[in-house]
């Protein structure tokens, strides 16, 4: 207990796991906000189109991780495709700093982890019964209120689906932390392998694992019983 | 009102084209910018590039200056196929024992061996150099191969257990009663039947092995260096060029399994 005791004494420490932790909320947000839209346009494309959409949609899972860190170290850079895009469009005067911060970390993470949370979801979605729909735009709802009130309560139990893996993953995501983020941000992996691997302190690597583990597994349980709670709320 | 409903309308098709269409780029961009930049003349990694050539594939391939990425990639390929090899037959067999039913033993074990998907594999990963060491065991191939199987066994147990539902417990009782033993049932019924689903666990598994992180970080020593952590260095350190023309090789060979795949067993239906 006393490598917990010497977890909990420094404030660094707390900082390192709310900082983790905060960083997988904000991923898992913007992975929904962008997400849910895309699965609803999956249900509404033509039939015709979904292979193709579909498609697009694993297509980051079927491209290793470093690749897919690599790729937004080459968009978000110095030299890169948006700093080109607005220097040439003349917004901005000097390029932006965009790499080692926590705003690319994210969105670099938001695409990296996108399948995650559309599978799920799409496969809540494609179950829905289409004339529930129609029968809220026949009541005269609009289309707002029928997302609001309808399409999206049912398709909670895929959300919250989505949101646990997305929220598992980008608290580990190791690679895309230490390349995307950078040195000067430290977060959990970062620190259980700088511990263990250049410190050789193991007895504290294993105490800050467990502690990611447990708040993990904590987040995990959390989603995993509201997840039960609207499963059962959608069936009635 | 109908006026009013039609504005929402509107206001509806618009945000969710504009949200969408931003998750369409965040998802294509990448992998084109990577391929482009794979092609690049330069030293550095500008984008759009100012010239294309083959400099970076012809630097890949040079056995000389490129020997480490290339015992990295064998090394890859190995620890890969050895650990889908295992994981097939450890996770078809725990399948076959947990499918269906409703025990709590076979729940919990259902939990344990599904935990790798949402856990920080990171601290497996600790854990197993930490294991290996005690044993007073070098890093090895056969080490890495072990602590691969334990994180990929999830994702064939998955496909395969999805599959097993499909399977007509009648079909198990008629082979039965026609006499046949429980093995030559397994072989003759029950294999065809779920064969896609363990196929297609294979791949995701082989796939996840390939591009492990959390495990091969510490696993990874000089004699057992594997291709995520030799680029993963290579970006950390120097931002080596080469990386773009790895990652346009990986992505071809990945776009080109999937083909053969989807041709074998449907792969894409079964993901989703």
């Amino acid at each position: 207990m006393v490598q917990y005791a010497k977890f909990a004494g420094d404030a660094f420490n707390w900082s390192v796991l709310g900082q983790t932790l905060l960083l997988g909320v904000k991923t898992v947000a913007l992975t929904a906000c962008i997400g849910v839209p895309l699965g609803l346009l999956f249900m509404e494309a033509p039939r015709r189109l979904q292979p193709i959409l579909l498609f697009v949609i694993v297509l980051p899972l079927l491209t290793s991780v470093v690749v897919r860190t690599f790729a937004w170290i080459v968009i978000l850079g110095r030299e890169g495709l948006i700093n080109y895009a607005l220097l040439n469009l003349g917004l901005v005067a000097a390029p932006l700093r965009l790499l080692h911060t926590e705003l690319g970390l994210v969105v670099a993470l938001s695409q990296i982890e996108m399948p995650l949370m559309l599978l799920p979801l799409i496969s809540v979605m494609s179950r829905l019964d289409p004339n529930l729909k129609d029968a809220s735009a026949a009541l005269g709802a609009g289309r707002w209120r029928t997302l609001f009130r309808v399409t999206l309560p049912l398709s909670l139990p895929g959300l919250l689906a989505g949101c646990l893996l997305v929220f598992a993953s980008s608290v580990t995501a190791f690679v895309s932390q230490t390349i995307i983020g950078g040195g000067r941000m430290v977060l959990m992996p970062f620190y259980i392998w700088q511990q263990a691997t250049t410190l050789f302190n193991w007895p504290f690597a294993a105490t800050i694992s467990m502690i990611l583990l447990v708040s993990v597994l904590a987040v995990v349980t959390t989603l995993n019983a509201l997840g039960r709670r609207s499963r059962a709320l959608a069936n009635g | 009102m109908a006026r009013r409903s039609s504005g929402g309308d509107i206001s509806y098709r618009l945000v969710l084209g504009l949200l969408s269409g931003i998750a369409l780029l965040i998802l294509i961009t990448p992998v084109i910018v990577v391929l482009i930049t794979s092609f690049t003349d330069s030293r550095s990694l500008r984008f759009p590039p100012p010239a294309l050539s083959l400099r970076w594939y012809r630097s890949l391939f040079d056995p000389i200056q490129s020997a480490q990425i290339h015992t990295a990639a064998w090394n890859s390929v190995v620890v890969a196929f050895c650990s889908t090899t295992v994981a097939v037959v450890l996770g078809t067999a725990a399948a076959l024992a947990i499918a269906g039913r409703r025990t709590w033993w076979a729940q919990a074990l259902d939990a344990v061996f599904m935990s790798p998907l949402v856990l920080p594999t990171l601290a497996f990963g600790l854990a197993a150099l930490m294991f290996f060491s005690t044993l007073g065991l070098p890093l090895s191939v056969p080490l890495m191969i072990v602590g691969h199987v334990a994180v990929i066994v999830p994702f064939i147990l998955r496909t395969t257990i999805a599959s097993l539902s499909q399977l007509d417990s009648g079909l198990l009782d008629t082979s039965a009663s026609l006499g046949a033993g429980a093995f030559y049932t397994f072989r003759r019924v029950t294999l065809p039947v779920i064969r896609p689903g363990i196929l297609a666990g294979a791949f995701i598994a082989f796939m996840a092995s390939l591009d492990n992180v959390s495990v091969s970080l510490f696993l990874a020593g000089p004699e057992t260096d594997v291709l995520p952590i030799r680029m993963w260095s290579m970006l950390e350190s120097t931002l080596d060029v080469r990386t773009a023309a790895v990652s346009g090789v990986l992505i071809f060979s990945t776009a080109l399994l999937v083909v053969i795949m989807d041709r074998v067993v449907g792969l894409t239906r079964r993901i989703s």
